[in-house]
């Protein structure tokens, strides 16, 4: 403030700001912020192509119906827009996703964070990250032509296509995502409270489990988040492996149907637009939308505080 | 130890075995990942190879697994990337370049414009595939061509080019802005002669991962375009199918040949983005600068 006062009662003695003002400068500055307005125009075009059509499909089936109902039809006489089967389905495949991803995520982050030298460091994490680079087409492939015959092999009684199967190689997919994130945080904790506790008489298991994990919290929930928002979003894998039958059940031995795949099984096949069928997609697009939007927001949230709190 | 209770030993060992257990699950951790990787990628390769030959590279889909082929789909996904990169990395750069050097932090809007990155870049891509039917193939009427699927595959990745365009523009450090400020040179002299240049392995890298994410995607082709049957070479405004696409249709035939030809097509597939990977990995450790 001081320092301000100072210069605002003092005469420059050259005169710093160009004479002209450059045009130029200008227009460039106006062209890379359309580019940044090609984002925002994204959002709304999102926003636009989901909750329009949605609005007019919640026109004719009452939202009550659609959030409670029991039976999932859209296509068949009789038409039944109860979206509960959808949604059950994505919960059943997204908890064997989080049952895998969650332990083994944070225990690969651990490692790297706390156990890992240098060069296995070096090493390991590129090369776990490589599964995040596997396109998920790869790992529906492999759900559904190698770890179902696996399951069945091994004595399992689940279908062709079910949720089991899915849902564990999901999860194995989303092992690079708890795990970079939560790393990220744990990264960020200061040494001093390591070494306090190894001053203390810790293990390295006490250090890492009572300080480094409490420590780092928020951003491995937000790891947690967003894997889990990833798995409800997730496509390619339930559409092959999970199938395309809405039942509601959580028994993951069974073909279901996820909102996912619902979308993607219907907006390939020529629905004609405008017709009740086709704004289904967007009712569905739309809850979906939903979903994962507020998990993203919690998890984005979340990063900030942590780094803030070390930053 | 000297003088240890027994109670004091007995808590240490304990304390060892807690330990040893500990470290045996984090091992078990990273090798989930590695092994199931490792299982893919063989399995995949043990089905598929018999059929990754000329046949698949250069016919088109057939009825008859024998000799049907991928070259379609193959050569659109080769177009979908020259496009890609066309439409992301001016777009992608722009934005990065507006966000790191010429926003004004303390606006509301400009915070805003941040948060909207964010959170773009944890929108389903299936909800992008919603976004170019209602829009580009219905609300246009462009149909379910490639230039749609190009710039639906945009959209989704921009936000990765973005984010990782606008790390390496953060890197390149401040002395290096001010030196050619003192010289008399305008702000965008300073940013596309100084900065800029400096940034681009960092934004090459980044640019090139998005790719490889965006050619391995499936779900927003399915909706924006991606016939089952394309028998001739796409072309930007005609019909088209991916070969991630391909890879899905030939996995939901029930004869199993097909699912074999889909294995060798996701080799084929897996090569061109451990490629694209190995070159990006290859520009950061060739020329990224540590400042």
């Amino acid at each position: 403030m001081a320092t301000r006062d100072l210069l605002i009662g003092a005469e420059p003695v050259v005169r710093l700001r160009a004479r002209r003002r450059r045009w130029s400068e200008d227009v460039i500055k106006g062209v890379l912020a359309l580019c940044a307005l090609l984002s925002v125009a994204t959002t709304v075009g999102i926003v636009i192509a989901l909750f329009q059509p949605a609005f007019e499909f919640f026109r004719e089936v009452s939202i009550v119906d659609f959030l409670t109902g029991t039976e999932w039809t859209p296509l068949f006489d009789p038409q039944s827009f109860g979206v509960l089967p959808l949604i059950v389905g994505t919960i059943s495949v997204t908890l064997w996703a989080a049952i895998v991803c969650i332990p083994f995520g944070l225990g690969a982050a651990i490692y790297l964070s706390e156990y890992a030298r240098g060069r296995t460091r070096k090493i390991l994490k590129p090369a776990l990250e490589v599964l995040a680079g596997v396109p998920t087409v790869v790992y529906g492939y492999f759900a559904l032509t190698f770890v179902t015959p696996l399951f069945r092999d091994i004595g399992l009684r689940v279908e062709i296509q079910n949720a089991l199967a899915a849902g564990i190689v999901m999860g194995v997919m989303l092992i690079p995502t708890v795990a970079s994130i939560s790393e990220d945080a744990m990264s960020a904790v200061p040494r001093d409270l390591r070494d306090g506790a190894y001053a203390l008489g810790s293990t390295r298991l006490q250090v890492a489990t009572r300080i480094v994990v409490p420590s780092a919290i928020s951003g491995i929930i937000a790891s947690f988040v967003l894997a889990i928002s990833r798995a409800v979003g997730e496509t390619m894998i339930v559409l092959l492996a999970a199938g395309q039958l809405p039942n509601l059940t959580l028994d993951p031995s069974e073909t279901i149907e996820t909102m996912t795949a619902f979308i993607a099984a219907t907006g390939q096949g020529d629905v004609p637009t405008g017709s009740i069928e086709y704004m289904t997609i967007f009712a569905v697009g739309a809850t979906l939308f939903v979903m994962t939007l507020v998990m993203n927001l919690f998890s984005i949230r979340l990063v900030r505080r942590f780094r803030e709190v070390y930053e | 130890m000297i003088g240890a209770t027994p109670q004091l030993k007995s808590a240490r060992r304990r304390g060892e075995l807690q330990g040893k257990l500990f470290q045996a699950f984090l091992y078990l951790s990273i090798a989930v990942g590695l092994v199931t990787l490792g299982t893919l990628v063989v399995q995949v390769v043990i089905r598929g190879v018999e059929f990754v030959d000329l046949v698949l590279l250069l016919e088109s889909p057939s009825a008859d697994p024998q000799i049907a082929g991928a070259r379609p789909a193959i050569l659109a996904t080769i177009y979908l990337g020259l496009l890609l990169i066309a439409f992301t990395v001016p777009i992608g750069v722009g934005t990065a370049i507006y966000l790191e050097e010429y926003a004004d932090k303390s606006r509301w809007y400009n915070r805003a414009l941040e948060v909207n990155i964010q959170n773009l870049a944890g929108v389903p891509s299936i909800v992008y595939g919603i976004l170019g039917l209602a829009f580009l193939v219905r609300g246009l009427g462009l149909g379910r061509v490639l230039l749609a699927g190009a710039m639906i595959l945009t959209l989704l990745v921009l936000p990765i080019v973005i984010i990782s365009a606008r790390e390496a523009i953060r890197a390149v450090p401040d002395t290096i802005r001010q030196g050619a400020y003192a010289l008399g040179a305008t702000k965008w002299q300073v940013v596309s002669r100084q900065v800029l240049p400096a940034a681009v392995p960092g934004i090459a890298t980044g640019s090139i991962l998005a790719l490889s994410r965006a050619l391995g995607e499936t779900a927003p082709l399915l909706l924006v375009g991606a016939l089952t049957y394309v028998a001739f070479d796409p072309t930007l405004l005609g019909d088209f199918t991916a070969l991630p696409v391909q890879i899905f249709q030939w996995t939901v035939r029930p004869q199993e040949d097909f699912k074999i030809l889909a294995g060798a097509a996701i080799i084929v597939l897996l090569l061109i983005l451990l490629t694209l990977n190995a070159f990006a990995i290859w520009i950061r450790n060739r020329y990224q600068r540590k400042w």
